[in-house]
């Protein structure tokens, strides 16, 4: 081959960067409409639960105004949204109906790499489009502040394990419609208990402990932490998220070794 | 050095068997025609040669490299040209050669883009998406993605099936260009005329393992003997005239509408009914006398 001996070990970078290369110059060819919608979303659902809720319902929660405490809390959906979802459906169509794993697999990339890559890609994406609800509700009047500027990297700790989640039910699943049940009991309750919405000490006591173990909750905690002012606890859940990323990581690379390797 | 090295190589899906006991060398510089049924296990092996796929028993060996073990480092220095399409097709056709040069790790992309646009002919539709092509076209990218690295070795998977006759052409245009060159090529296929024209040798396969290999006009000299003999009648009279010959210790195939008689220059008198179309054997023969399928 041209280039003369190549050395080939684990996690290459140069694998990783070709897939990602493969996600890049498929991505130029549909960016407008996940952009414009990803922009749009946020607009409609300040409009609707922040000014909607907070004219007639609700001014403020724990002291902050309700459109703001919605729009810092939007990060953690646009993030699941744009992870999960695309993971799931992404992969599924890439291996069962493009072949395009069988593709890449034939090139000097193992399925490690081809996991790290497309949880990697998806994790960018996902942590810039995550940033866009806050950009909104700082248009609708939230002060800025330095802390927000770590928001990018909450959403990647966050989007990274969710990719995976996304990857690995992929792996799993026979046919596109199981992915309903998929949402239906995982992705739809994980945001509705994030505390996003509303304040999730308000709920029931099992239902409280059960959402400190939801990855979107401690999210929606960082990126308020940001706004708002840091606690020391959020140290910990930041970790929470990176051991949330790392097992999912592995799963992914598990089930998807079990799927492409015959 | 052998490019391929097998032994014993056992591949199971559950209660199917699909590689049975595979023994295959593939010298370097050679086309090998991996000739069979569907279901011989002809994709399989391919699959157990990229790594894909993993061996249940047995040894395999790829430019040296041990597989599955070494399969990555192995798979850096073949190309691999799929049977089924999966070009990216929202992205252009210099991106989807990008996409790969990069992933083989190829120091200049955009050489071995250009030399790739050229082997393919589509220099001028470089900026266009895939959707765009016409199905030659496509089938010349994926050939041409496939040996973007100038790979040593190169696995051609049912490089032609499904395409039209035109089509086919073209490929084979391409394949013989590298076969000339001296790249060592494994392609399976169950075309007959495909095998005959490109391969250099052709290894017949069936129930997952190699049944009987040689260049072809050896396997028609030692399977199918100088001529055959055609005979087109009615089914009754056809009948008739494999009784006579099969009692003459000929062997018979059906050849569609028509009884092939093979080897009949050894036929006794009136063992080959006055009117037969009498032809040179061919691989056909072979194929059709060691695997029991009708020839494509």
């Amino acid at each position: 081959m041209s280039g003369g001996k190549v050395r080939l070990r684990r996690l290459e970078p140069a694998a990783i960067g070709g897939v990602m290369s493969r996600e890049a110059a498929n991505f130029r060819t549909y960016w407008r409409g996940t952009t414009f919608s990803s922009v749009l979303e946020p607009i409609v659902y300040l409009l609707a639960f922040g000014l909607g809720l907070s004219a007639t319902l609700v001014d403020e929660v724990a002291g902050v105004p309700y459109v703001q405490y919605v729009g810092t809390g939007m990060v953690a959906t646009a993030v699941i949204f744009s992870s999960a979802l695309p993971a799931m459906f992404g992969t599924f169509v890439k291996h069962r109906f493009q072949n395009t794993y069988d593709a890449i697999l034939a090139a000097p990339v193992d399925v490690e790499e081809l996991v790290s890559a497309e949880m990697l890609w998806i994790g960018m994406r996902a942590s810039v489009y995550g940033c866009v609800p806050l950009l909104v509700t700082i248009a609708f009047g939230l002060d800025p502040a330095w802390g927000m500027l770590l928001t990018p990297l909450f959403c990647l700790a966050t989007a990274l394990g969710f990719a995976g989640f996304g990857i690995a039910v992929a792996a799993m699943v026979a046919k596109i419609d199981q992915f309903n049940y998929v949402t239906a009991l995982f992705v739809t309750p994980l945001f509705l208990v994030s505390g996003a919405f509303f304040p999730i000490d308000e709920l029931p006591q099992g239902v409280q402990i059960l959402a400190q173990l939801n990855p979107l909750h401690q999210l929606v905690e960082l990126v308020r932490g940001g706004a708002f002012g840091f606690e020391a606890i959020d140290l910990v859940r930041f970790a929470g998220l990176v051991g949330f990323s790392f097992v999912m990581w592995r799963v992914a690379v598990n089930r998807m070794t079990a799927r492409l390797i015959d | 050095m052998a490019a391929i090295e097998l032994r014993g190589v056992v591949k199971r899906f559950g209660p199917i068997v699909a590689v049975d006991g595979l023994d295959l060398d593939v010298p370097e510089g050679i086309c090998l025609g991996l000739l069979g049924p569907n279901g011989a296990g002809k994709s399989t092996t391919m699959r157990l040669l990229t790594g894909q796929a993993l061996p249940d028993a047995g040894e395999l060996r790829a430019l040296g490299h041990e597989l599955p073990s070494d399969a990555k480092a192995a798979r850096a220095e073949m190309g691999v040209v799929p049977q089924l399409d999966n070009l990216d097709v929202d992205v252009t056709v210099e991106d989807n050669l990008a996409v790969f040069a990069r992933l083989y790790r190829v120091p200049d992309v955009a050489a071995a883009v250009d030399r790739s646009l050229d082997l393919a002919r589509l220099r001028g539709r470089r900026r266009d998406a895939v959707d765009e092509l016409s199905g030659g076209m496509r089938r010349r990218l994926l050939l041409a993605r496939g040996l973007v690295h100038e790979p040593r070795l190169i696995l051609l998977d049912e490089p032609t099936v499904g395409l039209d006759p035109q089509i086919r052409t073209q490929l084979w245009t391409l394949i013989d260009d590298l076969r000339s060159r001296g790249t060592t090529i494994l392609m399976s296929t169950h075309y007959i005329e495909e095998a005959e024209r490109l391969a250099d040798e052709v290894a017949v396969m069936a129930g997952g393992r190699i049944i009987s290999r040689g260049r072809p006009a050896e396997l028609i000299a030692r399977h199918a003997g100088r001529e055959t003999a055609e005979v087109y009648a009615p089914p009754d009279r056809l009948a008739e005239a494999r009784g006579i010959a099969e009692a003459d210790g000929l062997r018979v195939r059906p050849a569609g509408p028509a009884i092939a008689i093979v080897g009949s220059e050894r036929a006794g008198n009136g063992s080959v009914p006055d009117g037969a179309v009498r032809r040179a054997a061919s691989l056909e023969d072979v194929f059709v006398l060691l695997t029991g399928e009708e020839a494509e």
